[in-house]
């Protein structure tokens, strides 16, 4: 009988700094994995937390981590060449099927950019998949902006607006929520629409209604949901949303069935 | 057909099957109570049929036989986890009817909603189940209501009559253990229930607002987010992960990860780092728990996660009844097919 519980060691093969809060920790790991999955990372005596995968390489999978707590305070602790205790991948994660040949548009805000990060990866390096890209980012001021290596990339491959809440007076970056600049997006054919949201609960309410408002319907919006896990196997019961548990059936959720989760 | 036993010879049986089993039943514990000089009455290890409490229900259910309060998932050190070793003997429980019912929704959750969960399994698997008989029903029983005042699949039946028990052996290792035994030949029914202590209506359909009624807003000020509901209930399985390091211990780090029981109800249950939580207001709290036990969970699995022990409302500190909660929720539902307004 397998045991679930049970973390195996992954090494981290490299550390991208992005601001004091969050560094991309590349962790080796071969195996199925897909964006929008999670794992639950654990250092032994300080305890575990799911974190959602920020990227896929060939040996690798990349977590992108706040230092926000007390497992993840520990983990910043950790240099290259260390451990950590990994299990999973847990949850479904997006499926990029969804998405092919329709004019995609993604928004993401803060580190809800890393659950994402993988498909605008994806689409971005295969443009022919797509009918067109538009990618909204949208970050608490210019000093929190993360990924800002593939921010550079994707300028070049896709529609991108980079947004943040607040900036000082002289900074040369967009200002505003990413609400703002969905009335900007445009398309050939809404009907072959197709938009993913994630962020903070607020964000993502707001943009899904803005995304409403210009036309786009249910069925076409994809959101991801963030809850507290102890599991991430159905058991503990702390990320349960009515009939629906985030870690066994999310936490990617079309929006028909996104809009009836419960708090 | 089952056997009229003398207590001696129930003795007997009883420490025959300790050869195989810890046997676990509802017991006194004295002083053990929430008051000064009241008891509790929870599971604990027994050697015979007269340890029991027969004319009470516990106040704690079965489930801690199952799932203790807090488990040790692994031992860890720096470079090594090890997983305790399962319990050496199997377990046999006495429980109840609607205890019986609500072990089928354990299995569901530990069992069938995910995969199997390795603790949990190790000690089910090998899990006997003894069926209590029950003259009447106790306070706030509604067990009738939510039709788990019967149940399948017990693997004996006891009742007492008398000085004796009477016991009733359908599976083949417990009663291989019988013989040579002396006991009386004898034929009596399960005792069951019919009639509910309170009478509780379960709204077939719930209105589209039953989320945000006025009606939860009561328990806002009313309940003090202490818990106590879901650890006495028979079907909550929430539980929360810590580590501790073990402080006295020089060569290395070394600890464990457990996992303790949790509560819906209590502070801190959806807290997630960075400061974001969910239901902060008790009553919305307590409209998450009542509508997983009474909807949510049928939603999935296709019948009612609450089994009717009314343990619950036993509890409360509060005196917060939640078969009246219950009644309140049907009436807004009519009210709501009627078309008129809550």
């Amino acid at each position: 009988m397998r045991n679930e519980y049970i973390p195996f060691a992954s090494r981290i093969c490299r550390i991208i700094r992005h601001t004091d809060l969050e560094y991309t920790f590349q962790m080796s790991y071969s195996g199925e994995v897909k964006p929008g999955q999670f794992f639950e990372v654990s250092i032994p005596g300080y305890g575990e937390a799911p974190i959602s995968v920020s990227g896929i390489g060939e040996d690798t999978v990349d977590l992108t981590i706040r230092r926000v707590g007390k497992v993840t305070g520990e983990i910043f602790e950790h240099g290259e060449g260390r451990s950590l205790l990994m299990r999973g991948p847990y949850g479904n994660g997006f499926s990029l099927e969804d998405y092919r040949g329709r004019e995609l548009v993604i928004v993401a805000g803060g580190t809800g950019v890393s659950p994402v990060r993988g498909v605008i990866d994806y689409f971005g390096s295969h443009p022919e998949e797509t009918a067109s890209l538009q990618v909204i980012t949208g970050f608490k001021s210019p000093r929190d902006i993360l990924f800002g290596e593939d921010l550079k990339r994707w300028e070049d491959q896709m529609e991108l607006t980079l947004t943040v809440d607040a900036a000082d007076e002289g900074e040369n970056v967009k200002v505003g929520l990413v609400t703002k600049y969905i009335p900007d997006l445009h398309f050939s054919d809404m009907t072959n629409a197709a938009a993913i949201v994630v962020g903070p609960p607020v964000m993502m309410r707001f943009a899904v209604a803005a995304l409403k408002e210009l036309g786009l319907a249910d069925e076409q919006i994809w959101i991801s949901q963030e809850r507290k896990m102890c599991c991430g196997l159905g058991k503990c019961g702390h990320c349960r949303m009515g009939d629906t548990y985030i870690c066994l059936d999310g936490p990617v959720f079309n929006y028909t069935k996104g809009r009836n989760l419960l708090d | 057909m089952g056997k009229l036993w003398n207590r001696h010879q129930a003795r007997l049986l009883l420490a025959r099957w300790q050869e195989t089993y810890d046997i676990y039943a509802p017991v006194r514990m004295p002083g053990d109570g929430c008051f000064s000089d009241t008891d509790t009455v929870r599971y604990g290890l027994i050697d015979s049929l007269e340890e029991i409490v027969w004319d009470q229900k516990s106040d704690y259910s079965f489930k801690e036989a199952l799932l203790p309060i807090s488990e040790t998932l692994f031992y860890f050190t720096d470079d090594n986890a090890s997983v305790p070793e399962a319990p050496k003997k199997k377990r046999l429980i006495f429980l109840r009817s609607c205890e019986m019912n609500a072990l089928r929704r354990l299995d569901q959750m530990y069992l069938n909603n995910g995969p199997e969960d390795f603790y949990y399994k190790r000690i089910r698997q090998d899990a006997r189940f003894v069926l209590m008989g029950c003259d009447t029903p106790f306070a706030s029983c509604f067990c009738a209501s939510m039709g788990t005042n019967t149940c399948e699949g017990y693997h004996a039946y006891v009742h007492p009559d008398g000085d004796r028990f009477y016991l009733d052996i359908p599976d083949r290792e417990l009663a291989a253990c019988a013989d040579g035994l002396a006991a009386e030949d004898a034929s009596q029914p399960v005792k069951s229930v019919t009639k509910d202590a309170v009478s509780v209506k379960i709204p077939d359909a719930l209105p589209e607002n039953a989320a945000t009624l006025d009606l939860w807003k009561d328990y806002s000020s009313r309940c003090i987010s202490c818990g106590r509901c879901n650890f006495v209930c028979p079907t909550c399985t929430c539980f929360t992960m810590q580590d501790l390091f073990y402080r006295d211990n020089d060569h290395g780090r070394a600890g464990e990860r457990r996992r303790v029981w949790a509560s819906c109800q209590v502070d801190g249950y959806t807290d997630m780092a960075g400061g974001i939580c969910f239901r902060k207001d008790p009553g919305e709290r307590m409209r998450f728990k009542v509508l997983h036990k009474i909807s949510d969970y049928k939603k999935r699995f296709g019948y009612h996660m609450c089994v009717g022990c009314g343990r619950c409302e036993n509890i409360c500190p509060e005196y917060i009844s939640y078969t009246e909660c219950l009644n309140r929720l049907d009436a807004a539902a009519r009210s709501s097919a009627e078309g008129g307004e809550q």
